[in-house]
């Protein structure tokens, strides 16, 4: 029987290998070879590419653990993913309740495509569509002059809060969509049940609805940390003097003084600690779930 | 796995996404430089097309570092490179351009003999970079918000102006600047702590580091800003082509110039086609209509100056032997400086947040 069954999944493999063989083909060519090198270069002092001479070094690794500033912008880094990951609960999560719920048919659609038409526009044109907004003397100080009787000066460009906004508006989505599809996925007569046996509103929200679309959370705020901590472009374009950020840091060095080395050792070390913090987090989110 | 073989897998890997990139044919001529610096004007890519028959391919690049990367990276791509003299040195060392036959740009004896001699771009008596412009990296202010044009960097400094002076996110320009401020010689910084001292004053002042002409530009046409670093190529620039309330000052205290110049990447599949563009790009014709039309820095070609007209900005103040004698050019920077320098500017960016 058990001989019957590794046959049959033999078979199944076999038959499966030119649907997964493209998969793992691009897996192999577009992410493993890039960052096994990527890896090697960490450990050299030099790029071979430069011509130069090169040996085997960990002072890559040692030169975050030698300068406070690295360490410091890390912790700037992980902080703005947290709030940015924060907000977009906050923004994104009711959404998705309203549409899994709430909104039926024709308008659930319209609703929908506003919150994915985000996804469709170029991030850098967001991004400066952000800028327009936020400056002095934009739209939405005008705007504000406009319909208010008082005068008030708002000027967000080139602040944190520009760059919070900006993240927060190029991720949300992410948060829509996954706690869409579990919130959808939630039988209504639960929510019913709950009501029917005394359960106030915000019972049945603590109880019932965010228990059973807690892994949706979870992975919408996975998708939004991890990218938000290494993020370069907004930082440097909304966050002005205050814009410098570990991701930042790690873009000069591949950039502007072309130490690949440098840079992809602080990326590794980043990509160290990301994956500390959600193994950290996952058995206290798995309890929870 | 021997070792060669190891790096030259790995090259190829780090390397694969341009390394795929179409190969140079004969009759075109690709060319690297900034954007909207000249070489990718609509009206002289055409003339040149019309003229020699062949087509031109522009590619970009945002940085220096970046130049490098695409011509090692991409060998044989690549026809005519456009690399500041500071970097040609490095860029000969590594073996990626080759010597020049001057002999073949009819253009080239008019250009000034101190530029066509300098030994950033002369080695063993080869020419590996031909002379195009030279310009300043001084400072330009926003006309709305002076009465009267400042004379001395120290107006950066004017509490004032808090909040709306900007600064390029570059750090060999930033701790040159600071060189200046301190009244050093930018190619050799006795006192690197005076420099952090006067740049760490400085940071307060500032609203954003800029990185290119389009964010200084935006930033003044919606009066964001009152004085900054720029490039004395980009304000005539924005005067002249964006009619923008933007004026160059050269303070007393001195700027910093540098010098562009054309080279040939070694492998270039079309070397005539090279020489007759760079010719090109050095000719007076070409250079008083790039003034005119769109703003440019000085060239390097004396006739063409001549060309341009007496009060023009480019021939009445640059070519002012007053300014002559205040300002300093860049020479080479070796990497080791580079990351110095880098440190430097990275540890007053996390300071001031």
């Amino acid at each position: 029987m058990a001989a019957h069954g590794a046959v049959a999944a033999r078979g199944g493999l076999r038959k499966a290998l030119p649907l997964l063989a493209p998969a793992y083909l691009w897996l192999t060519v577009a992410i493993f070879l890039p960052l096994s090198a990527m890896v090697f270069f960490s450990f050299m002092t030099d790029l071979p590419l430069t011509g130069k001479p090169w040996a085997f070094t960990l002072g890559n690794y040692a030169a975050f653990f030698s300068q406070s500033l690295y360490l410091t912008l890390l912790l700037a880094s992980l902080r703005l993913g947290l709030e940015v990951t924060l907000w977009c609960i906050v923004i994104g999560y009711p959404a998705a309740y309203v549409l899994a719920k709430v909104l039926k048919g024709r308008s659930r659609e319209a609703i929908f495509l506003l919150v994915i038409l985000p996804f469709w526009s170029n991030g850098l044109v967001r991004i400066f569509s952000w800028a327009m907004v936020l400056r002095e003397g934009g739209i939405l100080d005008t705007a504000l002059n406009a319909v208010l009787p008082f005068k008030i000066n708002i000027d967000l460009m080139y602040s944190y809060p520009a760059v919070i906004i900006g993240l927060v508006h190029s991720y949300v989505p992410y948060m829509v969509l996954t706690c869409y599809l579990t919130l959808q996925a939630i039988d209504d007569s639960l929510i019913e049940a709950g009501r029917s046996l005394g359960a106030s509103r915000l019972q049945v929200l603590k109880r019932v609805i965010i228990p059973l679309s807690m892994p949706g959370l979870v992975a919408g705020a996975a998708l939004i940390f991890v990218p938000v901590v290494g993020s370069f472009m907004e930082p440097r374009i909304l966050g002005g003097r205050t814009g410098t950020f570990y991701g930042t840091v790690i873009e000069d060095q591949f950039v502007a003084v072309f130490n690949w080395p440098l840079g992809a050792a602080l990326s590794f070390i980043l990509l160290a600690v990301v994956l500390v913090i959600l193994a950290v987090a996952s058995p206290v989110l798995r309890r929870a779930t | 796995m021997r070792m060669p073989d190891l790096t030259a897998l790995l090259t190829a890997t780090a390397v694969f996404t341009s390394a795929f990139a179409f190969t140079a044919q004969a009759g075109e001529v690709h060319v690297l430089n900034w954007k909207g610096y000249g070489a990718d004007e609509p009206w002289a890519v055409e003339a040149f097309e019309k003229a020699t028959g062949n087509k031109v391919i522009n590619d970009f690049f945002n940085s220096e570092q970046e130049m490098l990367t695409k011509i090692r990276t991409n060998p044989g791509l690549y026809d005519v490179v456009m690399i500041n003299a500071a970097f040609n040195d490095q860029a000969m060392a590594e073996k990626l351009i080759q010597p020049i036959d001057t002999s073949k740009l009819p253009n080239y004896a008019d250009i000034s003999k101190d530029k066509a001699g300098s030994p950033m771009l002369d080695h063993d008596g080869k020419v590996y970079g031909v002379p195009w412009v030279w310009g300043l990296t001084a400072l330009a202010i926003n006309e709305k918000s002076f009465d009267k044009a400042p004379t001395s960097i120290a107006e950066m400094w004017d509490p004032a102006h808090k909040g709306r002076v900007v600064i390029r996110d570059d750090a060999v320009e930033a701790v040159q600047f600071g060189a200046i401020a301190t009244g050093q010689n930018i190619n050799d910084i006795k006192d690197m702590d005076a420099v952090k001292t006067k740049l760490t004053s400085l940071m307060p002042q500032i609203k954003t580091f800029w990185s290119s002409e389009n964010d200084w530009n935006q930033m003044v046409a919606s009066n964001q800003i009152d004085i900054g670093t720029y490039w004395s190529g980009s304000a005539d620039r924005a005067k002249t082509h964006f009619k923008l309330p933007v004026s160059l000052v050269i303070p007393q205290e001195g700027a910093v110039a540098w010098l562009d110049a054309f080279s040939i990447p070694v492998g270039s599949k079309n070397v005539g086609g090279a020489e007759a563009f760079i010719n090109y790009m050095i000719d007076p014709k070409f250079y008083v209509e790039w003034v005119t039309k769109v703003g440019a820095p000085v060239s390097a070609n004396t006739k063409a100056v001549e060309a341009l007209p007496e009060d023009a900005f480019n021939r009445k103040v640059m070519g002012d032997p007053e300014v002559a004698k205040r300002i300093q050019f860049q020479a080479p920077i070796t990497d080791a400086q580079r990351e110095v320098y880098l440190a430097l500017w990275q540890q007053l960016k996390v300071d001031v947040k």
